[in-house]
């Protein structure tokens, strides 16, 4: 086994996107007949280092050898001849196209689709049965569940013999039966001689279903194992790596009354799919309440409740008054009014408008505000001078109102953003990826000024992915996972590894 | 990724597309065996070389201000009103209503009736498909260009019937009175020794449109509904952070779209023709199009574009007149506008791009 | 009503729809693969004049419907490039076909012919004459179905039978065959057309290039077929109608038949008034008829009779996602 030719061998793989290394020298070994594993957290470059590998990027540098030959993949279709199949994250499913149609495209045998599609009904069924991959051939895509959609994209992959199957967080928007039974698929397919990578930020997985495992850390491989020989600890820690252990001082301060109360919050996609399901957690005046967790698990929908534009069950009351879960736009000022300041996670699309300049962006959402206006008309003036001293106060470089928010960089757009919900002293502060994409240099001083607000008396509810982040600024801790809040800790009674294995779901306290 | 600078964005792409335009027309006139350069002299003289050319051309510019105006207004949301024609149409409408069957005392009180006559029917029949796009989903392009043609229909049936007076056999409403009539350029400049624009249809609503223009000018940049449409415009997940509603900016957005579209009946119906003809608005409300690309959505650049195409239109049609060009050519020239400020506009970008990338040092504001 | 004079409305119903159906399907092939073409209206246009002037200057019909297919495939082209490859705004690139076309014809027209931007009358070869279908004189006194196999189905030009053939082979393309497979899937979902080693260029251009074809037809059909040459702004707003009736039609090709076949007969019934007021007793208004395409068309797109839903990526210009 040990002596056969690797299916995959990557090496010196770099790939930058404008300023942005995305892979940095990258060089692994799969052996046939297994599973091996990449794990990273979001930005890793997990995705783009698989994106090279089925032809839809090309790498700056860098070399692929496909059982033991040196390959090169220009595109897709070079992938697929040189047996390497690929599931994607996002489906790449025609809708309204059935089964056995997204199987065969691009696949086809001859100019008419007929005997394409009777060959491939054939061929479904018998892989089907090899596989347990249990589809319905005639079945609409839009008709069929997200589990079975994958398993189509599995079948493309397997029908077009590929031997090589890249597998992109594909438990990602899967229910916990359903993703057991595509590890139990992963198994049959190993077992029948097909390589089978893996790509997840999801702990429980790896340990799972994985015979080797690489960790990924900002564009670089930090490491290889073999699964066997590693504890989910030791690896969450490769994944997170020993950062600057951040220390933010704070003081001590006596926790005030309850500012938010929310009881079994839970909300549906347009899908109709749970996303959050009835998560209950209170925030008191002077503390922050760090919500941990792996992207994807329902923070976004929380914060999206919360900040009034996404329609939620459940009850929310702030400081002793329901809110109101409507979604409706109006809940946003609403909102606003009553002092509840909102960080968005996503600044690009949601916390700024990129074509917009500083000063307008400035007053994003308080643009209603009476302090802006002047008669009939906004008072554009009174806006820029008070986007200046913002801009001042919160150290954005260069402090120019007049710039447009896209030829900022990362940290001094969050700094934009931070500037306009803090200074209007909040008494709520809903804050999501606070220093996600943001320069070493703008993260503390964006710790510094979340701690400050607390200190003076406001309630904060901090959502991050970033482990270190939460447990450097959070007063309590509770993790979400799949919807829910698994347990709450507080920073000193907990560490990394115990906080890593909740995130996985794999331990749930009861409360 | 790479922006152009501010004055390249504003000035140098539009007059790049522009010269394209010019040279792809100029090549067009040399192909009918025409000579481009003595055409373009021919329309300066016809359209700017005497008060009565101003005259038309202003007028013909009163029209594409309003429908620039118009479709500008609807691009800062991000919405493309493709029915100026028809929002025009039911605007000349309102007009026609409000002077033939409202005695007014004096032309500048019809003036005001009539704008409001305007501005309602145009907001209407832009609120359906608004109403449609924003409830129902259904692309509002499709349901303006639908619309356009519904206007037609309709005014056709108006002046067959109802609206023509007994006896006439031409599909148009009756002659609006006396006192409803606007002071054209010539009553308004003209001295007893010194007789200006002499017969040309420019009047009042020349004004009423440059008023617009600084308006819509104030209502985009200086007021919060301005503030909330443009936020709309540029990114709707933004928009709903802010508590900004979809709805409530298309509806509005798109009604004061067909209200300036509809605006321009004061000047081609109230303003010349004195009555509702048929066909009226003569496709100004497409030029409206082009006139926003050109001019870049900014009031101040639909100013100048619709001046532009007052020209081209009145030098039109001189051209027309003295020589073997017809008067389509201008149709040509302003798809070519369209084409290149609109739909080519990343063939011109791109290579400006590159340029300009290669004398700019790295982008200010790496921190 | 008499048989006659039904035979003669439903006639020129078919003769009115197919210019309707042609440009539908040309439509359909476009906006099936992504690329939304308001511009089937200069395309047809264009086909019609130049048709109408090489059909004039050669004396050839033939020669004619190629000249017109070439000048529609030259604007295709110009869609493809602004659509396609500059991924600019489709909507305003088909804006800009529609004037190009509008204003290109009548200038050239007058600058050839000198006859007000029309072509001089197209006679003998130069038009497509009606073609006499086998057995057609023959079973002319046989009651009802001889009649309506001489007057209704028999006599018209070849372009017609064209149309008509091209409804079942768009459906076959569409459906049946690996071509049809990946013009509805790149409409869709181009991503999966992509991730399945096809490009999604090459394949959006030739569905653009097919449609400039038809259109090429449909524009023929108008200048050389149904009339006696080109006169200014012939199309006469056909392309939208035919846009019209594609939605109607939900993007399919025998819903496109029954569409252009119901639009035409309305613009049949708009010519004779009088047969109308005679049958239903009262008078049916003929700007009613003109505008019962578009209002039907919006209370579709409104969804109050089944929603027409458009390909999903229509109108987008396809960038590979990072």
């Amino acid at each position: 086994m040990t002596t056969a030719a690797p299916a995959i061998e990557l090496v010196g793989i770099s790939k930058a996107f404008g300023s942005v290394q995305a892979n940095k020298d990258i060089s692994i070994r799969v052996m046939p007949g297994t599973i091996h594993g990449i794990i990273g957290e979001n930005g890793a470059g997990k995705s783009t280092l698989m994106s090279i590998l089925y032809g839809f990027y090309k790498a700056d540098a860098g070399e692929v050898f496909i059982g033991g030959k040196k390959t090169a993949i220009p595109d897709s279709q070079a992938a697929i001849d040189a047996g390497i199949g690929m599931v994607f994250q996002h489906f790449k499913l025609v809708d309204n196209f059935t089964v056995l149609e997204n199987v065969v495209l691009g696949a086809e045998e001859g100019f008419m689709l007929g005997t394409s599609i009777s060959k491939a009904r054939r061929v479904l069924k018998s892989l089907s049965e090899d596989y347990g991959l249990n589809v319905e051939p005639d079945a609409k895509i839009e008709d069929i569940g997200v589990g079975m959609q994958q398993r189509v994209e599995i079948l493309k992959a397997l029908y077009r013999q590929a031997d090589i199957l890249i597998l992109d967080e594909p438990t990602g928007t899967l229910t916990p039966a359903e993703a057991d039974q595509l590890f139990r698929i992963l198994d049959r397919l190993k077992n029948e001689g097909k390589t089978i990578i893996l790509i997840t930020h999801k702990l429980r997985e790896i340990m799972d279903v994985t015979d080797t495992v690489s960790v990924m850390r900002a564009g670089e491989m930090t490491a290889t194992v073999k699964t066997a020989e590693v504890t989910p600890a030791e690896l969450a820690e490769l994944m997170v790596g020993r950062k600057v252990r951040l220390t933010v001082a704070k003081k001590d301060i006596s926790v005030g009354e309850k500012i938010l109360e929310v009881k079994d919050l839970s909300v549906k996609d347009i899908n109709g799919v749970e996303r959050l399901k009835g998560a209950s957690f209170d925030v008191r005046a002077g503390e922050i309440l760090g919500i941990a967790g792996v992207a994807g698990n329902g923070q976004s929908e929380l914060l999206e409740a919360l900040g009034g534009y996404q329609k939620a069950t459940g009850s929310v009351t702030y400081k002793g008054a329901a809110m109101d879960l409507s979604g409706l736009v109006s809940n946003g000022q609403d909102r606003r009014s009553n002092g509840i300041a909102h960080v968005p996670e996503d600044r690009q699309s949601e916390g700024l408008i990129m074509e917009f300049m500083a000063w307008e962006n400035a007053v994003f959402g308080y643009h209603l505000d009476p302090e802006f206006r002047k008669g009939w008309l906004t008072d554009n003036a009174a806006m820029k001078t008070d986007a200046a001293g913002k801009m001042e106060r919160f150290d954005v470089r260069p402090p120019d109102p007049l710039l447009k928010a896209k030829s900022f960089s990362g940290g001094n757009q969050q700094k934009i953003v931070l500037a306009r919900e803090f200074e209007r002293s909040p008494d709520l502060l809903l804050i999501g990826q606070p220093t996600r994409g943001v320069d070493i240099g703008a993260i503390e001083f964006i710790h510094q000024s979340i701690v400050e607000l607390r200190d003076q008396g406001k309630a904060i509810l901090l959502v991050s992915v970033e482990l270190d982040e939460i447990l450097a600024l959070s007063d309590r801790i509770a993790v979400m996972f799949d919807g829910r809040i698994m347990g709450e800790r507080r920073p000193s009674e907990t560490d990394e590894s115990e906080l890593g294995l909740m995130m996985a779901g794999m331990t749930k306290d009861v409360a | 990724m790479n922006e152009l600078p501010r004055w390249a964005e504003i000035i140098l792409v539009p007059l790049i597309s522009l010269l394209l335009a010019a040279v792809l027309s100029a090549l067009v006139i040399l192909a009918i065996g025409e000579n481009p350069i003595s055409a373009l002299q021919l329309m300066v003289q016809g359209a700017l070389g005497s008060t009565y050319g101003w005259g038309y051309t202003l007028y013909y510019a009163t029209n594409f201000i309003f429908t620039g105006l118009a479709v500008a207004i609807a691009f800062h949301a991000r919405l493309f009103n493709i029915g100026g024609e028809g929002q025009a149409t039911l605007g000349g409408l309102g007009v026609a209503l409000v002077c033939v069957y409202i005695p007014w005392p004096h032309w500048s009180l019809a003036l005001i009736g009539a704008m409001v006559g305007a501005a309602v029917l145009g907001a209407a029949w832009a609120a359906i498909p608004a109403f449609l796009q924003a409830r129902r989903g259904s692309h509002i392009v499709i349901t303006t260009i639908m619309f356009n043609f519904i206007a037609a229909a309709l005014l056709n049936y108006l002046l067959i019937g109802l609206l023509k007076p007994k006896g006439s056999m031409e599909p148009a409403t009756a002659k609006f009175a006396e006192s409803t009539h606007l002071p054209s350029f010539q009553d308004m400049f003209s001295t007893a020794d010194n007789v200006l624009f002499r017969g040309a249809p420019a009047n009042v609503t020349f004004f009423v449109a440059t008023l617009a223009c600084i308006l819509v000018w104030l209502l985009i940049w200086h007021t919060r509904l301005g503030y909330e449409i443009r936020s709309f415009g540029h990114s709707d997940s933004a928009a709903k952070y802010a508590g900004i509603s979809p709805t409530k900016i298309i509806m509005i957005t798109m009604m004061i779209s067909g209200a300036l579209a509809g605006l321009m009946a004061i000047n081609n119906v109230m303003g010349e023709a004195e009555r509702l003809i048929l066909g009226s608005v003569e496709g100004a409300g497409f030029i409206g199009i082009a006139v926003a690309l050109m001019g870049r959505s900014h009031p101040f650049g639909i100013f100048i574009a619709a001046i532009l195409f007052g020209f081209l239109y009145q030098g039109g049609a001189e051209l027309a007149l003295w020589t073997s060009i017809p008067r389509e050519l201008i149709v040509v020239i302003q798809a070519l506008v369209i084409l290149f400020t609109g739909a080519l506009d990343n063939m011109v970008r791109m290579p400006l791009q590159k340029l300009f990338s290669l004398f700019k040092r790295t982008p200010v504001s790496e921190v | 009503m008499d048989l006659l004079t039904l035979l003669l409305i439903l006639d020129s119903t078919i003769r009115l729809a197919t210019p309707l159906l042609l440009a539908c399907l040309a439509g359909l092939y476009s906006e099936r693969a992504g690329i939304f073409d308001i511009g089937l209206e200069g395309k047809m246009l264009a086909a019609a004049f130049f048709s109408g002037a090489v059909a004039y200057t050669t004396g050839s019909a033939w020669l004619g419907l190629l000249a017109g297919i070439g000048a529609s495939l030259v604007l295709s082209a110009v869609h493809g490039i602004a659509s396609i490859t500059f991924r600019g705004n489709q909507l305003i690139s088909g804006v800009a076909i529609n004037f190009l076309a509008a204003g290109l014809t009548v200038v050239i027209a007058q600058s050839w012919f000198k006859q007000g931007g029309r072509t001089p009358q197209l006679v003998g070869d130069a038009r497509f004459e009606p073609i006499t279908l086998p057995f057609a004189d023959a079973v002319k006194d046989i009651p009802v179905f001889g009649v309506v196999y001489n007057e209704l189905i028999s006599g018209h030009t070849s372009i017609v039978y064209i149309a008509l053939l091209l409804v079942p082979l768009t459906w076959i393309l569409l459906y049946r065959t690996r071509f049809g497979l990946r013009l509805r899937a790149v409409g869709e979902n181009p991503a999966s057309v992509d991730t399945a080693g096809i490009s999604v260029v090459r394949l959006r251009y030739i569905a653009v290039l097919i449609c400039g074809v038809l259109c090429g037809l449909a524009g023929a059909y108008l200048a050389t077929a149904l009339q006696a040459g080109f006169v200014k702004d012939m199309s006469a707003g056909r392309g939208f109608i035919a846009l019209a009736a594609l939605i109607f039609a939900k993007w399919r090709p025998w819903q496109a038949l029954f569409a252009c076949l119901l639009f035409g007969f309305l613009q049949a019934m708009a010519l004779r008034p009088d047969v109308l007021e005679q049958y239903l007793g009262f008078k049916v208004n003929a700007q009613l008829l003109d505008a019962l395409p578009y209002i039907l068309t919006v209370v579709i797109l409104a969804g109050f009779v089944g929603k027409a839903i458009p390909p999903k990526a229509g109108g987008e210009p396809y960038v590979k996602e990072r």
